[in-house]
């Protein structure tokens, strides 16, 4: 098959030392095995994420994203653009969205664009790495890579807000999403059914400015995934993937549970099942170690 | 209180709903709100809120301005965007309330210690200083942003979590001195004032 190539946008937590480079590392190692080629778009910026709104208006914020749309036309042309974080993802795709059906915001965003050089079409598909998975390449082709399916292993797959509301993957449901489930299952592990916390909010930033509020939120989804019978849950968003991961502590301490429940990324379990080491897989990265993980790497 | 809130209540004189149409991102569709209570009813954070969405809708029809624009509770969105999902009338509730929130903080009313709008600020103004967010500093300057004490108590109680994404080196301390940064700031500053000024030209159009 030929090489896929994609407008890459990697978003801040991905870098070398944020909150999520290690998804970033098992995204190379994935995107190895599927010929799938990442052109990162040149001096991309910060979305402004879900909080932005306090300190940016509508335009300020929409030029945000618009500038990278402008960055990656003026790149690369003819291809899509990607993003992997759920945050850059929705913001951009929003941004899109709103631009092309608003010609008067249309407008005032490239003035604003101009003061750089600047123009925007606007005219892209926003796109989702699971989307790029499922919809260019499948469910078939991504099981015919594995060289190490993942047998034995219970996961919860734990979709959260943002890659799922508003816009989702399609062909899926708001409610009850299956892709996840469908992609633990491709890679040889067992998916926990009915986990009755698969969509629920970990709180997103809040749970900087409202630890105690969005660690009850964090509680439960830790919670079903326990009562489904989980070895760890694996997640597409970085924010969720933090938030389920490195409170466990606090949380413990708070309600007199034990978590330790690993908290991984779909790229993880797929670099691990396609045969890449511990370390090309991400899995230094994890705070809670993924120890059945491990063991297959290791083999 | 702000000139720009003055202004604005001579302005739409008895009729908030008027205001927020003209001012508040998304606001022309607040009056579509039908209060069956849905969007209230699927919030994760919806037990915190004084006023949940749909009652922030009718308050906005019955001319309270003061309670909405001084409320605490806009600032409990988590954007999960599950009201906007599930709202019968296909109202962007989620935009609405960051609207509402950031309409209010411009005026001067938002509540000044709600900590999601601390952070929220932080946040902005730690991401265009060089274009991409500086972790470590966005991370102390939450932990400092009740003041120095305080500020050290919360950097102990969250020293696990700090040790543990250092360990896993995803935290670094280089981010202190410098760290991340687009090339091009010059230009992104110039497209964020520009962006601000139309922003302000429309407003003002409203003030006269």
């Amino acid at each position: 098959m030929a090489k896929k190539e994609y407008s890459f946008y990697p978003g801040c937590s991905s870098q070398k030392a944020a909150s999520a480079s290690n998804y970033q590392v098992s995204i190379d190692s994935m995107c190895d095995v599927l010929d799938i080629q990442l052109n990162e778009i040149p001096d991309w910026n910060c979305c402004s994420a879900s909080i932005g709104y306090a300190g940016g208006g509508e335009l300020p914020r929409l030029a945000l994203s618009a500038r990278n749309m402008a960055l990656s036309e003026q790149a690369h042309p003819d291809q899509d653009i990607v993003a992997t974080c759920a945050a850059c993802w929705l913001a951009t795709k929003e941004t899109q969205e709103r631009l092309h059906d608003d010609s008067a915001l249309m407008e005032e965003t490239n003035q604003a664009l101009a003061e750089a050089g600047l123009k925007v079409k606007a005219d892209k598909n926003i796109r989702h790495m699971v989307e790029v998975l499922i919809e260019d390449i499948g469910y078939d082709e991504l099981g015919s890579k594995v060289q190490k399916p993942l047998e034995g292993i219970k996961i919860a797959g734990y979709v959260g807000c943002q890659t799922n509301r508003p816009f989702g993957i399609a062909g899926e449901s708001f409610e009850n999403p299956k892709y996840l489930d469908k992609l633990v299952e491709t890679m040889g592990a067992d998916p926990v059914e009915n986990y009755d916390r698969k969509v629920s909010c970990c709180g997103g930033a809040l749970a900087f400015s409202e630890p105690e509020k969005s660690q009850a939120l964090i509680k439960e989804i830790i919670e079903a995934a326990y009562d489904g019978g989980a070895d760890m849950i694996v997640t597409p968003c970085p924010v969720c993937q933090m938030n389920v991961e490195v409170y466990q502590n606090h949380i413990n301490k708070t309600y007199n549970t034990k978590f330790n429940m690993p908290v991984v990324y779909y790229s993880t379990l797929m670099s691990v099942a396609y045969g890449k080491s511990a370390k090309e897989a991400g899995l230094d990265g994890q705070v809670i170690r993924a120890k059945k993980l491990e063991e297959i790497a290791g083999k | 209180m702000s000139n720009m809130n003055t202004a604005m209540i001579e302005k739409y004189r008895n009729n908030f709903l008027k205001e927020v149409e003209a001012n508040v991102e998304e606001g022309e569709w607040v009056k579509m709100c039908m209060q069956c209570g849905v969007c209230s009813g699927s919030c994760p954070l919806g037990p915190y809120w004084d006023h949940p969405p749909q009652e922030i809708f009718m308050m906005i029809r019955a001319g309270k301005r003061e309670e909405v624009l001084s409320s605490s509770s806009m600032w409990m969105c988590t954007s999960c965007y599950n009201c906007i999902a599930r709202c019968p009338r296909g109202l962007p509730i989620t935009h609405i309330m960051h609207g509402l929130a950031h309409y209010a903080d411009r005026l001067g009313l938002a509540p000044k210690e709600q900590p999601t709008r601390k952070f929220a600020k932080h946040f902005w103004d730690n991401l265009t200083k060089k274009g991409r967010v500086n972790e470590l500093k966005l991370g102390l300057k939450l932990y400092f942003m009740n003041g120095f004490g305080e500020g050290i108590k919360t950097a102990m109680k969250m020293k696990d979590v700090g040790l543990g994404m250092w360990k896993s080196k995803r935290l670094s301390i280089g981010e202190l001195w410098g760290g991340h940064s687009i090339k091009d700031t010059k230009g992104l500053h110039a497209i964020l004032n520009k962006a601000r000024e139309i922003e302000e030209a429309k407003a003002k159009k409203f003030e006269g």
